[in-house]
Order: structure tokens, then C-alpha cells, then sequence
């Protein structure tokens, strides 16, 4: 009965957030807080074994991890080796009468679902911005122990592809559009609405995946992070992945034809429409009202 | 070269999702399904590598009866056959039990590598891939974008936050999860979907694998997500631009 660990990721923003949670955590449940941070050339392997040892020796109850890709691809097979499911993607921890329960995005972010973890330890990985980094107090700071065998994995430096043509991080106003514009060919519509608001056009990845815009137009996780003045998001979800590479937008306009559109709860302004009757009109309006 | 794919049935893309009357999951009534899309592009990539390579696909599936659409359209697409582990209630079946489920079937064929999605597009878990690995005591590597195999050995392109990239090595047989856009999706031709016909459908069930339905967790209820932010709903293009002037003062 020995309390929560945070994994935390050594440089990612997201280790923060993770800490505060398990300290949140930890005073609603009564348990002690520590903390590890592997370090060390990553390998899924070599991080499942130590943490593994660790885990084990020390009982945790609950083990929390950020969200991040690192822990996509080790944190599942960690779990495994207790018997039990990670539960993945949590955005919020609540307690109620010494019981926990969490909430996670199902369907890209189009339903919550409350799930109640059975037995223990219990594996969570937390989303970004499910909680604010705050005062670390009183956390036990763990050791990693050394891993076991080789692990088989063999990684090489991380690289970076060449130079972006496009830098869309300076840009003011970015018209960024998603799966909802159906075709290649109707993508003269955002061209015409970029180019009345004077904007950058950007993406989001299956649009890029298609080969309809260059990789480099895309914004999320695996692409650029913006922060324009204004951000025109037009038939787009808005899935996690591409809400943290442009959550950063100080007004963001989306144009969504279902209401429950994740996109509309980081809006600013939002109109619940066609895509294919409202974008004429708009540019139109635009061109109008600049003369 | 064996190559088992995993691929899952989901609700649609553009689906409008409502809570089931239980308020355990969503209305079902109404839905299309489809290929999950990362699964889709990890079964083209299967197929790549196996005009490369030689050998064979098998498309695997845990599933209700109309799981059966998917997996005949993998067979049009080119996989040469495919497993059916039919299970009603897969929603009910959490991680690590469906983890469980595609691992037994793994294991009756011994592949020499074995492809998922990166991410199921109704669950999300981002996890059945890995957590095989584990089960099957075998090495894996997440969200690939390139896939390269010399002398048995895999060398792998894994995509890292920022537009960064790294290459692991590994030894086969071995676990990836492969993410969106790899190649090139293909169609699946007249002749293809004609052949899938004739092509062989193995069903197994839960019990003939020896795995046992025991739950890590419990889904309590699921909701449609509060807006958190006030967002002002506009109704005309006129509305719009007057807010994007004379508010956004972008104009
Ligand atoms: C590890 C990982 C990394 C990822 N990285 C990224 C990333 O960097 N960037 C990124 O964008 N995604 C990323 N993704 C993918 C992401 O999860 C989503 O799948 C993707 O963002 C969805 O793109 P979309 O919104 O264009 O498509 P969809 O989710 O299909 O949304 C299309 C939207 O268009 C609307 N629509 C349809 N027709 C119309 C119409 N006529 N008028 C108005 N609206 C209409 C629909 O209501 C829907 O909301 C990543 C995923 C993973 C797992
Ligand atoms: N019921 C299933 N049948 C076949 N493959 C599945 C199933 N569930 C998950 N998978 C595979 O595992 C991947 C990850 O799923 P998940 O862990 O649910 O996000 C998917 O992209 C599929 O390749």
C-alpha cells in the first residue's frame, strides 16, 4: 500500500500537468506521491523492465503517465506485464467516497466515457490540458532501476525531414481545412477564402495523408504548432491531435456542419452549417467589407 | 513472409453519435460501419510488402456479424485470407481482453510480423498492437511511417512529436502499429471483390481460443462532452463578418 507514481518524460511539457494530477490525486486518496523519470536512450523494452522492477518492488496503487508518444508505445506493454488495461487518454480524475473514477474521450473526442478501474495497480495515462501544472510538494523522488535483459529494440539518432518551405508558426491568419471538404478538386473554395482574408492555408493530417496539401500545411501533434490572430477551421473535427498544435489561435472561427463537433468547444465564434453553401458567401462578404 | 494484419470495424466516420438509451454506450441503431483508417492503411501496407517480399496476408478481425463487410473488403483489396473472431458484445471486451483475443488468434498462425493501426477510431485506446507484443513475447514499435525489412531483420521509421523521426531495428517476427498515410491507399478492383468471394473465412470464437471475458475496468456511462468554453453561435454569413470586424478586427 504504497502509493501513486508519476512516469514523467524527461523535457515534455506534459510531465508537469502529470505531476500535479498525481499530487491532486494522492490527497484525495490518502497516498504518498512519487515520482521517476527514466532516463537514458529510450527503448520500449528497456523502460517496461526497469519500471516494471520497480513498480513491483515498491506496490504502487496507481501509476500515471502524460499522454505523450513515448508512453503510447511502452506504457500498454507495462500494464500487460500487471494483467491489467492502461486506461488511455484520461482528461479528468474524480474521487467519490474514496473511489476513482475517470473520464476519456471516445470517438475522437465526440463522447466521454466514465470508466471505473477494477483491481490494482491501477495504469492511467493523462491527455494534455486535463490538468495545470502546479506545486510539486513532498514527492518522493524514485530511482530507476537498472533494466534486465538487452533490450531488442536498436533505435538511431532522431532526425527531422528537410527544411520547411512553409513556416505557418509567424502566420496572422491561417484557413485551415479538414476531411469535410470531401474532394481535391473543392479546395479552391478555402483558396478563394484565404485569399480574401489574406491567410495561410493549413490542414489537418488526412488531408496531408491524401496528398491533396503538402505534409508541411499540417497542424497537430505531428505537424506545426500555430498561434495566429485568427484561426478559420472549416469541416474539421477537431480530434486532440490537431487541438494542441493550434489551441495557441487567440480567436478561432469554425464552420462544422454536426453540431457536436468537438471543434466548437474551443470556438470562439461558430456557425453549425454547410461548408459548400456558406464558403461563397463568406468570401464573398469578405472581399465586400475590405472594398 | 506471413503478414497478419488486424483490423477493426467501427461506426462511420461522419456518423451523429447519441447515448443509447442504457447510457452504456451509443446508439447503434442508425450506424454505417467502416474499416477503421489506420487499420486500412496498415493492411496496404501489408500488401506492399508482400508484392516485395512474397508470402501471404491474413486479415484478422474480432467482430459481430457485420464485422463480416470489413473483412470481405480486405479480401477485395488483396489479403489472401482471414480470421473472424466472433464476439457480439466486443464493445464490452476492454483492452487488454481484446488484446488477448487477437493474440490467440496470432498465435495459431505464427506470423512473421504483425501489422495494426496505430489507434481504433471508436476506442481509441491506442494500445491492442503493444499490448500483443507483450502477450506474444514479441518486440514491436509504434506509429511507423516506413517499414524496411534485410536479411530478417526489420528496420523500422517511427514517428516522434514535432516532426520528429527516429529508425529502430529489431529482429522479426515483430509487432508495429502503423499510423495514417504510410502509402498510398488502393481500391479494391472488380476482379478483386469477385475473388474475395471464394476467398477462406476461419471463425473462431472467444471460447475455441481459450480466452476468458475478465474486465480491468468498467464503463460506467458515456456522454456527449460539455462545452467548457462559451462559444458564440452564429446563424448567418452576415453575423460572421460583422463579428470577424468589428470584434476580431480583421477586416
Ligand atoms: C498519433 C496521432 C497523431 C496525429 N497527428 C495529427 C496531426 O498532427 N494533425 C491532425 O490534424 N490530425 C492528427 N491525427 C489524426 C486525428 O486524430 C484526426 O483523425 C484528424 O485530425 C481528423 O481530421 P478531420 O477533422 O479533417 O477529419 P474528420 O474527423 O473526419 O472530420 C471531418 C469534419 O467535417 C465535418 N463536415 C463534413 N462535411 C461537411 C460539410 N459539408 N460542411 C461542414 N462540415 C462538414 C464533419 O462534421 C466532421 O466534423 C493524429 C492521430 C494520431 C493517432
Ligand atoms: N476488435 C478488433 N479486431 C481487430 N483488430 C482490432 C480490434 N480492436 C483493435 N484492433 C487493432 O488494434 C489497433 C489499435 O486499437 P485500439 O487499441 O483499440 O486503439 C487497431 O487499429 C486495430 O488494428
Amino acid at each position: 500500500m504504497s502509493g501513486i507514481l508519476a512516469v514523467l518524460e524527461a523535457g515534455h511539457k506534459l510531465s508537469a500537468e502529470t505531476l500535479a494530477a498525481a499530487v491532486d490525486l494522492g490527497a484525495k486518496l490518502g497516498l504518498s506521491v512519487h515520482s521517476v523519470e527514466p532516463g537514458g536512450t529510450y527503448t520500449a523494452d528497456g523502460f517496461t523492465d526497469g519500471l516494471a522492477e520497480l513498480i513491483r518492488t515498491k506496490q504502487f496503487q496507481v501509476v500515471l503517465f502524460p499522454h505523450t508518444y513515448q508512453v503510447r508505445d511502452f506504457a500498454p506493454k507495462l500494464a500487460t506485464r500487471f494483467d491489467r488495461s492502461l486506461i488511455s487518454d484520461v482528461i479528468r480524475l474524480r474521487v467519490d467516497s474514496g473511489v476513482l473514477f475517470v473520464t476519456r474521450q471516445l470517438f475522437q473526442g465526440k463522447m466521454n466515457a466514465e470508466i471505473k478501474p477494477l483491481g490494482e495497480p491501477v495504469f492511467l495515462s493523462l491527455q494534455a490540458g486535463a490538468y495545470r501544472a502546479g506545486e510539486a510538494e513532498g514527492v518522493v523522488v524514485e530511482a530507476m532501476p537498472a533494466a534486465g535483459a538487452a533490450p531488442r529494440q536498436k533505435p538511431e539518432e532522431k532526425f527531422r525531414e528537410a527544411a520547411r518551405a512553409v513556416d505557418l508558426s509567424a502566420a496572422p491568419i491561417i484557413v485551415s481545412v479538414g476531411r469535410g471538404i470531401k474532394e481535391k478538386e473543392n479546395l479552391s473554395l478555402i483558396e478563394d477564402l484565404a485569399g480574401a482574408l489574406g491567410a495561410e492555408i493549413a490542414a489537418s493530417r488526412p488531408i496531408c495523408d491524401n496528398g491533396w496539401l503538402p505534409m508541411e500545411r499540417q497542424v497537430g501533434s505531428s505537424g506545426q504548432t500555430v498561434a495566429p490572430k485568427l484561426y478559420v477551421a472549416v469541416g474539421l473535427s477537431g480530434a486532440i491531435q490537431h487541438l494542441v498544435g493550434m489551441k495557441g489561435a487567440k480567436t478561432v472561427v469554425a464552420i462544422n456542419k454536426d453540431e457536436n463537433a468537438p471543434i466548437f468547444e474551443v470556438a470562439d465564434y461558430g456557425m453549425c452549417a454547410d461548408l459548400f453553401e456558406v464558403l461563397p458567401a463568406l468570401t464573398a462578404a469578405i472581399r465586400a467589407a475590405k472594398g | 513472409m506471413k503478414i497478419l494484419v488486424a483490423i477493426k470495424q467501427v461506426p462511420a466516420r461522419d456518423s451523429l453519435l447519441t447515448a443509447a438509451a442504457s447510457g452504456k454506450w451509443i446508439d447503434e441503431s442508425n450506424l454505417e460501419y467502416e474499416i477503421n483508417e489506420p487499420d486500412a492503411y496498415a493492411l496496404e501496407e501489408a500488401l506492399q510488402l508482400k508484392e516485395a517480399h512474397g508470402g501471404e496476408v491474413v486479415a484478422v478481425c474480432a467482430g459481430p456479424d457485420r464485422a463480416s463487410a470489413t473483412i470481405r473488403e480486405a479480401l477485395a483489396k488483396g489479403a489472401d485470407r482471414a480470421i473472424h473472431i466472433a464476439v457480439d458484445d466486443i464493445v464490452d471486451w476492454d483492452t487488454l481482453a481484446t488484446a488477448k483475443l487477437l493474440a490467440a488468434a496470432v498465435k495459431t498462425e505464427a506470423p512473421d510480423l504483425v501489422l495494426t493501426g496505430l489507434q481504433s477510431d471508436d476506442v481509441g485506446a491506442g494500445q491492442a498492437g503493444v499490448v500483443m507484443a507483450e502477450l506474444l513475447g514479441l518486440p514491436h514499435a509504434t506509429i511507423i511511417m516506413q517499414v524496411d525489412i534485410e536479411g530478417g531483420m526489420l528496420r523500422v521509421k517511427r514517428e516522434l512529436e514535432d516532426g520528429w523521426f527516429q529508425h529502430v531495428g529489431m529482429p522479426l517476427p515483430a509487432v508495429l502499429t502503423i499510423q495514417s498515410g504510410i502509402k498510398k491507399l488502393r481500391y479494391a478492383t472488380l476482379m478483386g471483390i469477385k475473388k474475395a468471394k471464394t476467398k477462406e473465412v476461419k471463425t473462431l470464437t472467444p471460447g475455441e481460443l481459450g480466452v476468458s471475458h475478465v474486465a480491468s475496468y468498467e464503463l460506467v456511462g458515456v456522454t456527449l462532452p460539455q462545452k467548457s468554453k462559451q462559444t458564440q453561435m452564429v446563424k448567418t454569413v452576415a453575423e460572421l463578418v460583422e463579428k470577424l470586424k468589428n470584434e476580431v478586427h480583421v477586416l
